[in-house]
């Protein structure tokens, strides 16, 4: 009966916060943003920052190849059991907003086959700025443009500008030579965003990826609450 | 029982993975099998009364009440390309999600707990289709009709080919969309009595080579 059970109920709900034997499921933070900003480098490196303390994983979605997962795996972030590419048939956005279901099904095998993880990472392939992930999917969103796009990106907005639970400007250390402002993209961020945090980064930078791993910690600190 | 049901069910946005695949289009794209418009109906008729009369009547016979186990058998039976069973397994996992919380049911609920990596997607829409309140010809259509338009609405997006040439070739299929759901619910109801054997068994051996051939590519657009 018990058996009987875990198979029943929750599994039919996608963003239960439960696994279907009743502990409680990684928290699954998205990233997205603009093709090249720089998302597959930013989960490398929240990798490298956080999986000594943390049971983690990561879902691609790459748009025609696994390029993004083959990268974590060459550069050996995670082990490959814990890194799964999902096809998207051309629609990136479509497999983390509107179609969630590929997507659901790799980060519950992922926690079947693992045990039970802290953390899934999951990286939508670049898109354009209106790209969200749903609510069934991810807990918490990252949205990532970088300088070298345009420093009239924040001014623009976008849903995912405006609405990403941390927004990440990458590439700090290209500002000066593609001409961008970086006070003026924070002030356009702020103003788009209010209160929701912005993060300035580079990461060629010896801060790295620090504020943004401090950003998880935080959120997972509130999930496991 | 609803008859707005069957649009929910049949709704391309119906969120159940169909959007990932091409349905053997892509392959059929990169063989120059497809270049247009012309090619696309070509490969859409062949697919309808071939693999696609198969999945309608297994759908209709899995919304008749026939044994699911047995239907998913069957599926496998007429399925020679084990690249083409796991995507039938997984696009049935993920439509059997979208259906458990659109229309709870218990059946949904067994068959899943029999398959936890998912039965023959035709096997699961029928039951799905049963859980909404429909019956064996709308289970039959959904299947049928689903058939041909994911490869249509993959070609748009493979060949940026014109959305109202791939919409006109979707209508001019529908009249032998009607006859292959007539022979799929006839085959079903004979399987009620007669059991699987009764269900067609038609392949396009083209779909299955190519197939085969599409999941080993290292560069692809659509997952199947
Ligand atoms: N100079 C500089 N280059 C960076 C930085 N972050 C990433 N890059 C480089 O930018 C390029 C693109 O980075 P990716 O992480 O692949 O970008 P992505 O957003 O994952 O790209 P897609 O998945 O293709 O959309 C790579 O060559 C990175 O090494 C940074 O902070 N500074
Ligand atoms: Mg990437």
């Amino acid at each position: 009966m018990h058996l009987d059970h875990s198979h029943d109920g929750p599994a039919a709900v996608s963003a239960d916060a439960h696994r279907p034997d009743g502990t409680r499921r990684a928290l699954r933070i998205g990233l997205g943003g603009p093709v090249g900003s720089g998302k597959t480098a930013t989960v490398a490196a929240l990798c490298r920052a956080l999986r000594d303390q943390l049971s983690l994983a990561v879902v691609t979605n790459d748009i025609y190849t696994r390029e993004d997962a083959e990268f974590l795996l060459r550069e050996a972030v995670l082990p490959p059991e814990r890194i799964t590419a999902v096809e998207t048939g051309a629609c990136p956005h479509t497999a983390i907003r509107d179609d969630i279901s590929a997507n659901l099904e790799a980060v519950e095998d992922l926690e079947d086959d693992l045990g039970p993880l802290d953390l899934i990472l999951v990286e939508s392939g670049g898109d354009n700025l209106t790209a969200t992930f749903s609510k069934g999917l991810v807990d918490a969103q990252v949205f990532v443009i970088d300088v070298a796009g345009g420093d009239d990106i924040p001014r623009k907005g976008g849903p995912g500008v405006t609405t990403a639970d941390l927004l990440v400007v990458n590439k700090t250390d290209l500002a000066p030579y593609v001409g961008s402002d970086l006070a003026r993209m924070a002030a356009d961020a702020k103003e788009q965003r209010g209160d929701l945090p912005v993060v300035l980064q580079s990461l060629r930078s010896e801060a790295g990826v620090g504020e943004v791993a401090a950003w998880v910690r935080a959120r997972l600190a509130a999930w496991t609450a | 029982m609803t008859r707005a049901a069957l649009l929910v069910l049949a709704d391309g946005r119906f969120p159940a993975g169909g959007h990932a695949h091409s349905g053997g289009a892509e392959a059929a794209v990169k063989a120059g099998r497809i270049t247009g418009a012309a090619g696309l109906e070509e490969f859409c008729r062949g697919r309808l009364h071939t693999s696609g009369a198969v999945s309608a009547a297994l759908a209709a016979a899995a919304a008749l009440g026939v044994d699911p186990v047995a239907l998913d058998g069957a599926a496998d039976a007429r399925t020679p390309s084990a690249a083409l069973r796991v995507a039938a397994r997984k696009l049935g996992r993920q439509l059997m999600r979208a259906a458990r919380t659109t229309w709870p049911h218990p059946e949904l609920d067994a068959l899943a707990r029999q398959f936890p990596k998912g039965a023959h997607q035709p096997v699961v829409l029928g039951l799905a289709a049963r859980a909404a309140g429909l019956g064996p010809e709308d289970a039959a259509y959904c299947s049928a009709y689903e058939g041909v338009s994911g490869p249509a609405t993959a070609v748009v997006r493979l060949l940026s080919l014109d959305p109202f040439d791939a919409t006109g070739v979707l209508a001019r299929l529908a009249p032998e969309v009607d006859l292959v759901v007539r022979d799929a619910v006839d085959a079903a109801r004979r399987a009620v009595d007669l059991g699987v054997d009764a269900l067609p068994a038609g392949s396009a051996p083209l779909l299955e080579i190519g197939a085969e051939a599409h999941a080993a590519w290292p560069v692809r657009l659509f997952a199947s």
